[in-house]
């Protein structure tokens, strides 16, 4: 258990400069692509303290909900939903790529996953509008 | 741990799980939060929301909505630096990403628990 780890190989790293991805229109998308998880985890900060403001009482919700109104904030959300879903398209791409289903004996093929997750994302997303607005 | 092995199959793990939550419920959740309430397109009172996060499995809702996802951001932003040349860094650059992430799980914890 104790006994060194090997050193790992030595890695090869090309030469780049920082600004490679700019070069080609896929390595934008890429790189687009992984920035997605930037406004999904600043968002969810976000969410964190409105729940948390929640439990703050009305006035410092309302507060809240004021200060979300502002301008920059309105454009960030709509940036940061843009990102938001780009980052479900292409993981549900991807997903019918990797994620191999089979029924019996056949492969369902990948556009049909592919399918299957958009039709599960509207459902989910229609539910979750369900709970908040209508129910009770 | 035998030689070669790694915890990271572990980050690959929760980036997968983390960008499928994200995938599946963050869009909805920015529509609401960020848009139609702000903008009033939909009212919720805040006693309403006050009972929806106080309820057991809203909270566990909640935890694996906020928590699971900065993992899945914690695996693409290390790369993301690493792909901008930061190679040199490997190893603190890992640490504050996926540090970043069980600091952000333990506040969602503690949030979540005190409401």
């Amino acid at each position: 258990m104790s006994e060194a780890r090997p050193a790992r190989p030595g890695l090869y790293y090309p030469k780049l400069p920082a600004t490679w991805w700019l070069r080609r229109p896929g390595y934008v998308r890429f790189m687009l692509r992984e920035v997605t998880c930037v406004f999904v985890a600043i968002f969810l900060v976000e969410l964190l303290v409105i729940v948390y403001k929640i439990g703050q009482g009305p006035q410092v919700y309302a507060d809240m909900v004021a200060k979300l109104q502002s301008p920059g904030w309105i454009v960030f959300h709509v940036v940061a939903l843009a990102f938001a879903l780009y980052h479900t398209i292409t993981w549900f791409q991807a997903t019918g790529v990797i994620q191999v289903v089979r029924v019996g004996d056949r492969q369902v093929p990948p556009p049909l996953v592919v399918a299957g997750n958009y039709v599960a994302w509207v459902v989910v997303s229609l539910f979750i509008l369900y709970w908040l607005l209508v129910r009770s | 741990m035998s030689p070669g092995k790694t915890i990271e199959p572990l980050w690959w793990s929760l980036f997968s799980v983390g960008g499928v939550v994200a995938a599946f419920l963050v869009p909805v959740h920015i529509f609401l939060h960020g848009l139609a309430l702000p903008l009033g397109w939909v009212n919720v009172s805040h006693a309403r929301m006050l009972a929806l996060v106080s309820h057991p499995l809203v909270k566990v809702y909640l935890f694996v909505l906020i928590a699971l996802p900065l993992y899945h951001w914690a695996h693409r932003f290390r790369f993301i630096l690493e792909d901008l040349g930061l190679h040199g860094f490997r190893a603190p650059i890992a640490v504050l990403c996926y540090g970043s992430a069980i600091v952000g799980t333990v506040a969602t914890l503690w949030v979540l628990i005190r409401i």
